[in-house]
């Protein structure tokens, strides 16, 4: 049957599975736009194209599905990139599907044109600009299998206007055929009984679990690991509810931000059991003397993520989940009672608290957002102090139920992701922890929110600053705020009035309870405006360039 | 240390600018790329060479390994290969030099493929020693045009 570029656009992505997709339309979009009008797929119009680009991810990333986001060529797609980057840098599938000049307009410096392959090569897993529509089958069929197979990332597809206007003969490709793209799937058995070896000899193992763990589907694996074998667990900030927070073994985050009791695990341990982690500079702090006494197993689906940082003694290339149910087969029950011991004098010693004063502490909205979702929302967090305050107060226990832009750190993600979310998990309740910076960011998809009749909630953590920017001023930069103040920021209650959703102040630590139980009683986007203590400080903190057992503060 | 790279890669457009993304985007120096066509037309192969120590070759092969579009890559190094470079050079040439020169063409087996009044262009093949060897000696008559393709490796043996 004959069908045109735009038809089979639409089409491949109904066979792939795409019931929702998020994105902005423009000049160079207007024939796929046209196929879509009636199409059996839900469209979500957003306000700015970065704004797609974080829902198409927190879509993915809360539902396991593939995301996907469209917007138009030039400044569309450039608008795209952020989230597409944030995308790649977190491992989240997403596609991306751009419109582009006539064909033979490319090059000429044409009205909305950019070299949008160009501009995304080093931020996408791949991409392709489709220059005959005979190949754009072929292509959809690939770009939806490299972003969700593998290591997940971003794909983008740029389709010139005459492509998607002419027709071709089409039928749906079954099958991918690529010589060049097999990701290992399974690790090697040698290497893994290698792997269980070096567990019984080792005296202080301990498992640094990653978001492989979550994007593998791995929890129930890692949780029988560590509780077969006996091994005290922490994880990054992508990989927290990959291992249940409340669980004994576990050390909750580690890192700059971690705790205390994970760094000084870490650092001390013989073994370092590394799974679906990269050893980021955020959680090994000081290379050079980061876990001098550790034997390394790094287990991870991309061989270019092993041996990158620190050197490694059992590497293992494979799927998380197909090589820990591998490894659970061959390793024992662990004693490791002197190190077990050890960790809990830590614990004991260095809880992560912060110092309640009777005034509104954003620790305390966390906590309190924790307990009235009974920790089963799923949380977004915007970028810098919010960010790690909603990883340290509120208790993961599932995966898939903290997103979270670890990688590139972007502001201005958690809305939009959550809205994302929400959309994909309409039964859960969504809650995006923001700060008053990030939140601005992309504060328009309030519409989009409010329009669709999106029910997510958002938490500003209220304080007048870019918060650990301005933190980082105290601390090393003789308290010299050089524009970090937000003060005379907007009436959030208002914005949100305005956008059509519901805006709440709270003042008080009194207020905090009552604001949160009435967000989730109301069925709208709803915005709590908590004021909180102005110069609040993320404690405990490895400073740059340290070892991160050199932690500062957070002291009971 | 210099490394010779060998890569199989897909012949399409796109191709070579990932890979030339990669180097810049991952901070790897290239000494040379040279790339070219196989028996295959769908599949282009390419020699790369880079100065590097152990650890960043490894995230070289890799990174490159990972590209979509990449099908092969090998790395030479300390196997028995035999690597070739072509260099055109235009040589400064006066009467009373020109027999010089063409005395140091035949000793190098290079070949003159172009002879104007004040200069003669040279093609020479070789391996890196050869064509460095070559370019000292002329370089005292003065060179002024040079162009080298850039090293290109293959593996000895059956393979």
């Amino acid at each position: 049957m004959k069908k045109t570029g735009a038809q089979i656009v639409i089409d491949a992505m109904l066979k792939e599975g795409v019931d929702t997709a998020f994105g902005i339309l423009g000049g160079a979009m207007l024939p796929v736009f046209d196929v879509l009008y009636d199409a059996p797929l839900r469209f979500i119009l957003t306000r700015h194209e970065q704004g797609a680009a974080h829902m198409a991810d927190g879509y993915a990333r809360a539902t396991g599905k593939v995301g996907v986001c469209m917007a138009t060529s030039g400044p569309g797609a450039t608008n795209l990139v952020t989230g597409i980057a944030t995308a790649n840098m977190d491992s989240v599938p997403i596609v991306a599907i751009t419109g582009q000049v006539f064909t033979t307009m490319i090059g000429n410096d044409a009205f909305q044109e950019a070299d949008v392959t160009g501009i995304t090569r080093p931020i996408t897993k791949h991409n392709y600009l489709v220059k005959d529509v005979k190949e754009l089958p072929r292509i959809m069929k690939e770009a939806f299998h490299i972003a969700r197979t593998g290591r997940p990332g971003p794909v983008l597809i740029d389709i010139p206007k005459d492509v998607q206007i002419a027709e071709t003969e089409y039928k749906y490709p079954k099958n991918v055929e690529m010589r060049t793209y097999k990701p290992t799937y399974s690790g090697h058995p040698q290497q893994i009984k290698r792997a269980a070896e070096a567990i019984h000899q080792a005296k202080k193992p301990i498992i640094y679990a990653g978001g492989g763990v979550i994007i593998s589907g791995a929890a129930k694996e890692l949780a029988e690991l560590a509780k077969k074998a006996n091994i005290p667990t922490a994880t990054t900030l992508l990989g927290l509810g990959g291992f249940p927070e409340t669980d004994r073994l576990s050390l909750g985050m580690l890192g700059m931000h971690g705790t205390r009791y994970a760094n000084y695990a870490i650092m001390e341990s013989d073994l370092i059991i590394a799974i679906g982690a990269r050893f980021d500079d955020r959680v090994t702090g000081k290379l050079d003397e980061f876990a001098p006494h550790a034997k390394i197993i790094h287990i991870d689906i991309d061989p270019s993520s092993i041996s990158k940082n620190v050197r490694v003694d059992i590497p293992i290339v494979g799927d998380v989940q197909n090589v820990l149910r591998e490894l659970n087969k061959l390793v024992r029950k662990g004693q490791y009672a002197p190190w077990h011991k050890k960790i809990r004098e830590w614990k004991r010693k260095f809880p992560l608290t912060y110092e309640d004063n009777g005034e509104l502490k954003p620790q305390f909205v966390v906590e309190e957002i924790y307990k009235a979702t009974r920790g089963e929302a799923i949380i977004c967090t915007e970028v810098g102090q919010n960010q790690m305050w909603a990883a340290q107060f509120y208790q993961y226990t599932k995966p898939r139920t903290l997103l979270s832009s670890g990688g590139l750190g972007t502001m201005g993600y958690g809305f939009p992701a959550a809205i994302g979310a929400q959309i994909g998990c309409p039964d859960r309740i969504v809650f995006d922890i923001a700060g008053d910076g990030s939140f601005q960011m992309n504060i328009q998809e309030l519409a989009t929110a409010a329009i669709n009749k999106v029910p997510v909630k958002v938490a500003i953590l209220n304080n007048g600053y870019l918060g650990m920017v301005r933190q980082w001023q105290e601390l090393f930069y003789k308290k010299r705020y050089s524009h970090t103040s937000l003060a005379g920021g907007p009436d959030f209650v208002k914005v949100a009035e305005a956008y059509g959703a519901v805006g709440i102040r709270v003042e008080k630590k009194g207020g905090v309870r009552p604001a949160i139980k009435k967000a989730l009683s109301i069925k709208k986007p709803v915005v709590i405006d908590f004021h909180v203590e102005l110069e609040e400080n993320v404690f405990p903190m490895v400073p740059a360039g340290k070892a991160v057992n050199q932690m500062i503060g957070g002291m009971a | 240390m210099k490394h010779t790279i060998s890569a199989l890669v897909e012949n399409r457009s796109g191709v070579l600018a990932h890979i030339s993304t990669l180097f810049s985007a991952r901070g790897f120096n290239i000494d040379s790329l040279a790339v070219g066509e196989t028996d295959d037309p769908a599949v282009s192969k390419m020699t790369i060479v880079l100065d590097a120590d152990e650890r960043i070759l490894e995230q070289v092969v890799k990174q490159l390994r990972k590209l979509i579009d990449v099908i092969k890559v090998q790395d030479l190094t300390g196997q028995n290969f035999i690597d070739r470079e072509l260099v055109l050079v235009k040589i400064n040439a006066t009467p009373a030099t020109r027999s010089e020169i063409m005395q140091t063409v035949d000793i190098f087996r290079a070949k003159i493929v172009d002879a104007k009044p004040r200069s003669l262009t040279v093609e020479l093949t070789g391996d890196a020693d050869k064509i460095n060897g070559f370019l000292e000696l002329v370089g005292e008559f003065g060179i002024k045009d040079i162009v080298r393709t850039g090293k290109i490796a293959m593996a000895r043996g059956n393979k």
